[in-house]
């Protein structure tokens, strides 16, 4: 978006949700705000209803585990030691804008956020997901089921602290002569580490 | 009288009519459908994940494998979002490239479509007419990256290499012999450039074809007329974007309304429908064939009388050239360093959408400053279509539940990520 749709947006955005929004940050030419966990429905209402931004379709819903996010991150965005979030983008094909909402869920053990299928029929499915991956709970939505995984799965993918090979695999048994599950026999590897520059690393001295 | 009761139904998840894995579980009330209940996620590889423990630059074929049927533009839209949080320029020329390939995909992606869908529907013909074509186009991308399907060729700064000065051609064999392989071979003596030039001269002709065998054939509009009508507004409301978006009569292209790369010089219409059934899903897209194919001409055009670099030169996020990595030791330290550890990408989140034949396909990355993502979101396209499929078909015939799929193009690679 260009610098003044940017501008115009910021000031709608201060206008329409006044002390419902808690922060504003523009990077990229992309806006986000954060919003309480216990206002998104308002919230959204406004955003999708107030002639300024008529934000009519919700693009995509995810959730997110900032668990291993870092301590200085997660300062810089003020996360408050939470553990998840829920990410908005909504796009107003009327005014050609786009936003970025994050709502932090409050309890780490038990995540539970405002569902806004009522808003956008669009969010059904997304919250579907990030409920079967991160194990969010949207409360209000009509058909909380999992989505992605498998029948009968167990755990939140997704999650940080859940492996990458899982807990257990699926194999045919020759003697019960059926398909059966068993813990996982392959050891976790790590190809190439995760590796986190300190800041200037590399750069010649001055 | 006998007892009325309705029926649940399976269908799939391997009914060829299922466009891969879809369950679909139907309750009809005799051959109506009560609601339809897509269960998803039998095609479910978790590329999220995986690409939070991959380096960037090794997710980038992990995109082609999500819409398998239109992959470089599955890649545009990693490596914008990757070059958008290094805050790197592309190259012009890379740019230029890279829209000619994603309008070769939108028609490699449609030709599939209207194959398919029209297979669905009951004709076999388009099946056959849409692979011919099909043929050729996969010709460029083989001749481009080396491989017919999954690319891997657009990298963060560029692409990997510039256009070929051959074609790969045709050898003599038991059934073709010499007099006819060199007629095959006739429009594969230039360049690569020659032949796309070659096939958008053909391509508009094979476009007529395929609209006298479908747009006024009686058996194909009874089948898709007035079926699946969504209003403009409920569209938008179901998160639709793309052709299925614009067959609402939607004015809306992220190539018009939000350009990227070059879209904003090249010169082409966006078609929109009015009805919003699957009969206008179907004109629009037929339109739009013939719109890439003028967007490809304007490429070739250009790429033709501009040469340049088609990838950054910034060896810290793309690799120097094989020759230069050999003789020079800084250059190998940075070919060293990158296909091991990575590039590492400065701490931040962007989005960035690509108007993909589908729809908007959009990558959500966060950063916190490592050489792997954060959290990389997929947005496809289809998750949002397929969705809306209890609404769109509640109330229809049973058959036309398989016209419904079929106008929506859904692709599970992408759906189920």
């Amino acid at each position: 978006m260009s610098t003044t749709q940017l501008e115009n947006l910021a000031a709608a955005l201060k206008d329409v949700l006044g002390d419902k929004l808690v922060g504003l940050q523009t990077h990229f030419g992309e806006i986000t705000i954060i919003v309480r966990a216990e206002d998104i429905i308002t919230a959204c209402t406004n955003l999708r209803d107030n002639s300024k931004l008529r934000f009519d379709t919700l693009i995509d819903l995810c959730g997110i585990d900032y668990s291993t996010y870092g301590d200085e991150l997660s300062a810089k965005h003020d996360l408050r030691n939470k553990r998840f979030a829920v990410i908005y983008h909504l796009l107003s094909v009327e005014k050609n804008y786009r936003l970025r909402i994050r709502v932090l869920a409050e309890n780490n053990e038990f995540p539970v956020v405002d569902s806004v299928t009522e808003i956008w029929p669009a969010a059904n499915w997304f919250e579907r997901e990030a409920f079967d991956l991160y194990g969010i709970v949207f409360t209000g939505h009509p058909d909380l089921r999992r989505i992605l995984t498998d029948y009968g799965f167990i755990g939140n993918p997704f999650r940080k602290d859940f492996p990458i090979t899982g807990h257990v695999e699926m194999r045919y048994d020759a003697e019960q002569k059926r398909v059966i599950y068993q813990p996982v026999t392959i050891e976790p590897r790590e190809i190439t580490p995760l590796v986190i520059r300190e800041e200037h690393y590399g750069d010649c001295e001055s | 009288m006998a007892e009325i009761r309705n029926y649940t139904m399976n269908f799939g998840p391997q009914h060829p009519a299922a466009h891969g894995v879809l369950r679909l579980v139907l309750e009809l009330d005799g051959e109506v459908v009560k609601r339809a209940d897509p269960h998803i996620g039998l095609l479910h590889r978790a590329t999220e994940k995986l690409a939070e423990n991959k380096t960037y630059l090794q997710s980038v074929p992990y995109m082609d494998r999500l819409d398998y049927v239109s992959m470089m533009v599955n890649e545009h839209a990693y490596v914008m979002a990757i070059e958008k949080l290094l805050q790197i320029e592309v190259p012009l020329r890379a740019q230029y490239i890279r829209v000619m390939f994603d309008e070769i995909t939108r028609i490699l992606n449609h030709l599939l479509w209207i194959g398919a869908h029209a297979l669905d529907v009951g004709a076999m013909t388009m099946f056959l007419y849409a692979f011919r074509e099909r043929e050729d186009l996969m010709d460029c991308y083989e001749a481009v990256s080396g491989a017919r399907l999954h690319a891997a060729y657009y990298r963060p700064g560029g692409v990997y290499r510039d256009l070929p000065d051959t074609m790969p051609k045709y050898q003599a064999s038991k059934i073709h012999n010499e007099k006819q392989t060199r007629i095959r071979n006739a429009n594969r003596e230039g360049s690569l450039l020659d032949f796309i030039e070659d096939f958008t001269n053909r391509f508009p002709a094979y476009v007529d074809e395929y609209e006298t065998l479908l747009t006024d054939n009686r058996i194909w509009k009874q089948r898709l007329v007035d079926i699946g009508v969504v209003s403009p507004e409920r569209a938008k409301a179901l998160g639709f974007t793309g052709p299925m978006l614009r067959g609402s009569g939607v004015e809306w292209d992220l190539r018009k309304k939000q350009p990227y790369e070059v879209y904003d010089r090249l010169d082409f219409d966006i078609p929109i429908g009015v009805n919003g059934d699957c009969y206008d899903r179907y004109l629009v897209r037929m339109e739009e064939f013939r719109q890439s194919n003028r967007i490809i001409k304007q490429c070739v055009d250009w790429l033709r009388k501009t040469p340049g670099p088609v990838i950054t030169d910034n060896h810290k996020i793309a690799p120097p050239s094989r020759i230069n990595m050999k003789q020079n030791m800084e250059e190998m330290i940075h070919h060293f360093k990158l296909f091991s550890e990575g590039f590492h990408v400065p701490p931040g989140e962007a989005y960035v959408a690509v108007e993909h034949p589908k729809g908007e396909f959009g990558i959500y990355l966060v950063s916190n400053g490592a050489n792997k993502p954060y959290r990389l979101k997929i947005r496809a396209p289809g998750f949002a279509h397929l969705a809306a499929l209890d609404e769109m078909s509640t109330g229809h015939m049973i058959s036309d539940v398989v016209a419904i799929i079929g106008t929506q193009d859904i692709v599970f690679g992408e759906i189920d990520r």
